[in-house]
């Protein structure tokens, strides 16, 4: 009797039959070519997400309604109010002379800002004795109340200095002693879709990549097929290859998609090298489809790869630095956000689309890209059941 | 080589506290039809696939063409054709698809041929391409045949592989099979229809996970020592309920319009029929030779008493 050595899922790896990874790859080829519906979602979804997201995430928010309280009515607080419109942070919904009547607005959700004027705010300026406007702001969502109170702050030194003149040029502020020069970088407009589109490129890839592949085995194992599989002299790793790569040329086919659409509806720059995106873009793509794979080999039904797979989009999405700065997150929601793929993704196409940057600029992101596509790869090969156990 | 293609000793199976199979031998020669028996649930596809490699026994060893079957299963897959008892091909690709996948599975060399000679084999080359999953169940079950002999294995594990198929294409099906055992394939077999299990050489009877019988068939008769009396006539309803109650009368089955009374003490055995004989004098009783269906009818029956 020969003894052979036990089977490690190393060994494995180094005992690969490229015609066997070749056979289910054409398979998996093949099923995702007679499965319309989903090969449809698949490309249409970047293009409608592009668009979706794109278009209606704005995290600069303009145009936002305010009430005003006017217990006077004079050139200066008609110039001031003309300037806060002027500005496109605010439109005036409605002006009111009764206090109950703004505050039941901000309240009802119909206003976001509350402006008071008080009684004989022109004459006490004019005697120098610093009258009060009170801008009450619903607060409850700080990021859409930031931005436009910044700029009425502003608004309102502005809109009083032409008034300040002759007669009245001493009430103009005196400019302070130093002068702060601020330099937006990389994007001066601050356009929102140009920060948006690129890492929408991260969300969608992680999106499909992972749903798709964590129904891989299990689909296998509900229809029944595994068992035929198993029965097969196939390895596990070339089952693993054989499957996921397909979907390597389906994430490609996604890049491409929003490259253009980014390009042509967002006119987003592209001004890095493109050789350290392909580099990224593709240790990204097999990351994802490592942990789609891990999934269904972890999960038993369809539906529970289903679960597991949201499990993974939530933290993608809010703890990556798609939607919230990851600076300003706890240390520990950092640990589990340089966890996943999408962060370092996400960081590496911004820097590479916007900042301009080489593969040297990306090379602290790509490798522990690359770790996690190992630990992945590897924790998927050793979860693989080579029995129906 | 060895000419035992199938020798496992003591294969035992748990599935968390309930033992499936226990404690398990079976030696199939090259070449065999080796019928493989047992009520539902009885461990047989536990059994078949612990021989393929499918599953990996608490205990026990063995080889299966000389290679061990805890070690080196790959081997064994590479020369083992196994058809499961659920359809397992892939209904989403077509016939030609499927039986190519599989060949390239296997490594085959002039793969287009065979499965080209597969398929001619099949009467299916007409329908080549559709898909596997429009066939109807003798269809399946022929394409699944045939997906597990195009890498012209040298042991085919078949499980329960005619449920629910027509006596025309089972018929077709048992033909195949003897084609391939005159070839030197060894086949096991587990079925439930009697008219099959007397078409193998041998047949093994597991209960509850143990093995019970393991003869040649012809034996088997004469190992159980069934005997038989054959009740018709009127009142059958009135006879069968008699005989239930009759001491000596170890099985009582319906078959069409007559009943067989079997048992194993032929003297106790004729002595109750005749009693029913004398209290419904119009039924008619005749001694017959108890055949497969009673000998496993009375074994399954045993078989509860014995292990619930």
């Amino acid at each position: 009797m020969t003894t052979a050595p036990r089977a490690s899922p190393f060994s494995a790896l180094f005992d690969l039959s490229w015609a066997r990874v070749f056979a289910v790859f054409l398979k998996e080829l093949v099923q995702m070519r007679r499965d319309r519906p989903t090969f449809a979602i698949m490309i249409m979804m970047p293009v409608m997400q592009l668009v979706l997201f794109g278009y209606a995430i704005n995290t600069d928010p303009r145009h936002l309604p305010a009430v005003v309280e006017m217990r006077e009515d004079g050139p200066m607080t008609r110039a001031f109010l003309a300037s806060l419109t002027q500005s496109t942070y605010v439109d005036i919904v409605a002006v009111t002379h009764r206090a109950e009547d703004g505050e039941a607005m901000i309240r009802a959700g119909q206003a976001t800002f509350l402006i008071s004027i008080p009684e004989g705010f022109e004459r006490r300026l004019v005697r120098g004795e610093r009258p009060q406007i009170l801008i009450a702001a619903d607060a409850s969502d700080p990021v859409a109340a930031g931005g436009a109170l910044a700029a009425v702050q502003q608004v309102a030194a502005q809109a009083f200095a032409p008034e300040f003149q002759g007669s009245l040029a001493f009430l103009a502020p005196a400019p302070p002693p130093y002068e702060i020069v601020v330099h937006r970088r990389y994007n001066p407009a601050g356009v929102t879709s140009f920060n948006i589109v690129p890492a929408l490129l991260g969300v969608i890839l992680t999106m499909t990549m992972v749903m798709i592949t964590s129904i891989a085995l299990t689909r296998e194992t509900e229809r029944g097929t595994m068992e035929n599989l198993l029965a097969t002299p196939v390895r596990p790793a070339e089952v693993m290859i054989g499957k996921t790569t397909p979907y390597v040329f389906v994430g490609a086919i996604q890049v491409a998609i929003v490259l253009i659409v980014a390009t042509l509806l967002f006119q987003i720059p592209f001004t890095g090298s493109f050789l350290a995106f392909l580099i990224a873009v593709t240790l990204f793509i097999l990351a994802n489809l490592m942990l789609g794979y891990l999934i269904s080999t972890v999960a038993r039904t369809q539906m529970q790869a289903m679960q597991m797979t949201f499990f993974i989009f939530l933290p993608s999405i809010l703890l990556s630095g798609f939607m919230f700065p990851f600076r300003a997150m706890p240390a520990w929601a950092q640990v589990i956000g340089e966890a996943l793929p999408i962060t370092h993704f996400l960081r590496i196409v911004r820097e590479i689309v916007l900042k301009g940057a080489g593969l040297p600029d990306v090379i602290g992101d790509l490798w522990p890209l690359t770790v996690i596509l190992l630990v992945l790869a590897t924790l998927a090969l050793l979860r693989f059941r080579r029995t129906l156990d | 080589m060895s000419d035992t293609v199938i020798d496992v000793r003591g294969l035992t199976k748990r599935f968390g506290d309930r033992t499936v199979v226990d404690h398990f031998d079976l030696q199939v020669p090259r070449g065999a039809i080796y019928g493989f028996l047992g009520p539902n649930g009885s461990g047989k596809t536990t059994t078949i696939r612990m021989v393929c490699g499918l599953l990996k026994p608490e205990s026990g060893d063995g080889e299966v063409l000389g290679f061990d079957v805890l070690r080196e299963s790959l081997k064994i897959k590479e020369r083992v054709g196994y058809m499961t008892q659920r359809f397992s091909l892939y209904e989403d690709l077509s016939i030609r698809e499927n039986l190519e996948f599989i060949s390239r599975l296997y490594g085959l060399d002039r793969r287009a041929e065979r499965v080209d000679a597969s398929l001619a084999d099949l009467g299916l080359i007409e329908r080549q391409g559709q898909l596997a999953g429009k066939l109807s169940g003798g269809w399946k079950q022929r394409l699944a045949l045939a997906a597990c002999m195009i890498h012209e294995p040298e042991l085919l594990l078949l499980d329960e592989p005619t449920a629910g198929v027509d006596p025309k294409a089972r018929r077709d099906f048992w033909d195949a099979i003897r084609r391939y055992s005159a070839q030197g394939v060894t086949t096991l077999v587990s079925t439930h229809y009697m008219d099959e299990a007397v078409q193998c050489d041998s047949i093994a009877y597991i209960a509850y996970g143990k093995k019970l019988i393991d003869s040649p068939t012809a034996d088997i008769p004469k190992q159980i020592g069934l005997y038989g009396w054959r009740v018709a006539g009127r009142p059958l309803m009135r006879a069968q309920e008699l005989l239930e109650q009759s001491p000596g009368v170890e099985l009582v089955a319906r078959f069409g319009a007559e009943i067989h009374a079997c048992g194993k003490g032929p003297a106790a055995l004729e002595r109750a029929v005749r009693a029913v004989k004398a209290a419904e004098p119009h039924v008619e009783i005749a001694p017959i030779e108890a055949g497969f269906e009673e000998i496993f009818i009375y074994l399954m029956s045993g078989a509860m008493d014995n292990f619930q």
